[in-house]
């Protein structure tokens, strides 16, 4: 009787749960009701993990023994977790938040991979179909796990540069195909056919190896600006991961939640390979920022500098700016800064408005969130297809810290690398002013036309000072008027 | 699964109706959301699949030797982090986002009830 109960109460709850999670998704589409989804998707968390705790009532024999143990160990680790992860959370700076995502998806990957295991080395598993599943669930959660760590080692800059070693396609092959082989192994061996060699939970280990290091070697060659991607794949890996092992646990909330957030995940990479004019397989299949050689002296003419001040005033007494914000302005943490300036633009009835390119930064949408710490309101910021047709226009365009994304290489040279990308198109613009940390090449280190164009000047310098100079430069004309 | 003998066994067919309906639900809720929230539905999602955590008490609950423990600890230990952590950013930054009139409502409104209350 307490069995049926506990069933039906862990049911209902898994079930609000699911509700929940995909009505408060639902809320996020629009900034105003987004953040009481996001409450209401906590609520059906909430539910969820304590009504597994009924989950004690139905153990199986061999763990009654255990099951103060378990309990503490469950407790301490919700604590642990839960406790540590949030306050964490709740301190680290914005301008982190690709980083924190990275490591949120490695963990659920993490976790998934982990129910996997314990599947496995229990032998719980019944039947082709569902060991199957526990593989390929675990397979996809260790390599979001070890995938994830690599990407948040790179984002936070643990790991410098993309390391590619000659042959990494075939390493990369070799790792797949080996970590398949092995799971064919457990399987044949689990199925009565076929023999073992090993003992079977020698097999799982390597099986587990070989996965976190087929996403370690997946994931050590991608560079900086191709990380919106990877985040997305791996986003959606461990939506994948987490549906799979909640069908081996016969748990319809993780089936519904892990295949949502794949979805999610899916729709997201999609959305950054269209941004970047690459398909999927191409992401998926070739080193990431794998780029040509740029060809040289194809452009001519040379980058003209000016003094941050100059341009200051030129925009203070300019009509309309648009301004185009990339990875650079996340990296100097000027985004406080630049709102200031672009306050005192508005207050000498400037027009001015933001312009954020899909793939700025390092995440998808990271522009429009370190904006929004600013406290630029929403309605002030424009996605490239809504405000690329008002560039031609417009008084002045302001570059800070981006750089492929505003390359007209992409709409006109079909040699480039890049050709074919959607760009925004600040060129257009009849003043164009470029903040930049030095005369280097993008990341990408293709040449960037628009720095050479006769209506762009470049203002060298970290993007943080340089707006410091600026918002001085215009004060100091209020000053000298009153 | 021994422990969980519903009705409804989920199994084959059912499963993949689940999956289907689900991954086309997440499709079309997920293509409504503006890019301007790209990275708290990215964070928020990330939240979402901290739900493993619920199958990770399920296998330590059920562990009976010290390694499924081991393995069991670390997996709510994961799923844990991953929902406290994935709701806090998402909660910080989807309370960031604010229109251009938000402000001066508020400040109206609020100038107002102090107004009522000096008269």
């Amino acid at each position: 009787m307490l069995t049926l109960v506990s069933q039906f109460v862990i049911g209902g709850a898994d079930l609000g749960a699911a509700f929940l999670f995909m009505f408060g998704l639902k809320r996020m589409s629009s900034p105003a009701t987004a953040p009481s989804g996001i409450r209401v998707a906590g609520i059906g968390m909430i539910a969820a993990v304590l009504a597994s705790f009924l989950y004690l009532f139905t153990v199986d024999t061999a763990a009654r023994p255990h099951m103060m143990v378990n309990i503490g160990l469950a407790v301490t680790a919700l604590l642990i977790g839960g406790v540590g992860a949030w306050f964490v959370g709740r301190k680290v700076a914005m301008t982190a938040m690709p980083q924190m995502v990275a490591i949120y998806n490695g963990m659920g990957g993490g976790a998934a991979g982990s129910i996997a295991a314990v599947e496995l080395f229990g032998g719980r598993t019944h039947g082709a179909t569902q060991l199957v599943v526990t593989l390929l669930g675990g397979l996809i959660g260790a390599v979001s796990l070890s995938g994830s760590l690599i990407a948040w080692a790179k984002l936070d800059g643990v790991l410098k540069k993309p390391l590619r070693v000659n042959g990494q396609q075939f390493a990369n092959a070799a790792a797949m195909v080996a970590t398949l082989a092995v799971a064919g192994v457990i399987l044949a061996s689990s199925l009565g056919q076929g023999p073992l060699w090993l003992t079977m939970p020698t097999w799982i280990w390597i099986f587990f190896a070989c996965a976190l290091v087929f996403g370690v070697l997946m994931t050590l060659p991608i560079g900086g600006a191709d990380m919106p991607v990877v985040i997305s794949i791996y986003n959606a890996f461990t939506g994948l991961a987490v549906g799979l092992e909640g069908f081996v646990l016969q748990n319809p909330a993780l089936m519904i939640a892990g295949m949502v957030v794949g979805a999610a995940g899916l729709l997201l990479t999609v959305i950054m390979a269209k941004a970047m004019n690459r398909s999927i397989a191409n992401v998926l299949f070739t080193n990431f920022g794998d780029v040509a050689k740029p060809k040289p002296g194809a452009i001519q003419g040379s980058e003209r500098p000016t003094e941050a001040s100059d341009a200051a005033i030129k925009m203070r007494y300019a009509g309309s700016v648009i301004i185009v914000p990339g990875y650079g302005l996340a990296a100097a943490h000027a985004q406080q800064k630049l709102f200031e300036f672009v306050k005192l633009l508005l207050a000498a009835k400037v027009s001015v408005r933001f312009a954020i390119h899909p793939v700025a930064g390092r995440m998808p949408g990271q522009m429009d969130v370190l904006l929004a710490e600013a406290g630029v309101p929403y309605d002030m910021i424009f996605q490239l297809d809504d405000i690329n047709d008002d560039f031609a226009s417009t008084d002045v365009a302001l570059i800070i810290g981006a750089n492929d994304v505003v390359n007209p290489a992409a709409r006109t040279d079909k040699s480039s690398p890049i050709f074919g990308m959607p760009i925004l198109n600040a060129d257009k613009a009849k003043q164009v002013y470029v903040i930049k940390r030095g005369q280097g090449k993008g990341y990408s280190g293709i040449v960037n036309a628009l720095f050479y164009s006769p209506n762009c000047n470049m203002v060298y310098g970290d993007a943080q000072a340089v707006l410091i100079k600026m918002i001085e430069a215009v004060r100091g004309l209020g000053a000298a008027a009153a | 699964m021994p422990a969980m003998n519903f009705d409804i066994a989920m199994t084959g067919f059912v499963a993949l109706y689940i999956f289907m309906l689900a991954a086309f639900a997440g499709w079309v809720i997920i293509g409504n959301v503006p890019a301007i929230l790209h990275t708290p539905l990215m964070s928020g999602s990330n939240f979402v699949h901290g739900i493993v955590v619920v199958g990770g008490l399920f296998a330590l609950f059920n562990a009976s030797t010290r390694l499924e423990q081991a393995i069991g600890f670390f997996a709510v230990l994961l799923g844990a982090g991953n929902a406290a952590g994935g709701y806090a950013v998402t909660d910080r930054m989807l309370a960031m986002f604010k229109t251009s009139d938000t402000k001066p409502k508020a400040t109206h409104a609020h100038a107002r009830v102090h107004h009522l209350k000096k008269s």
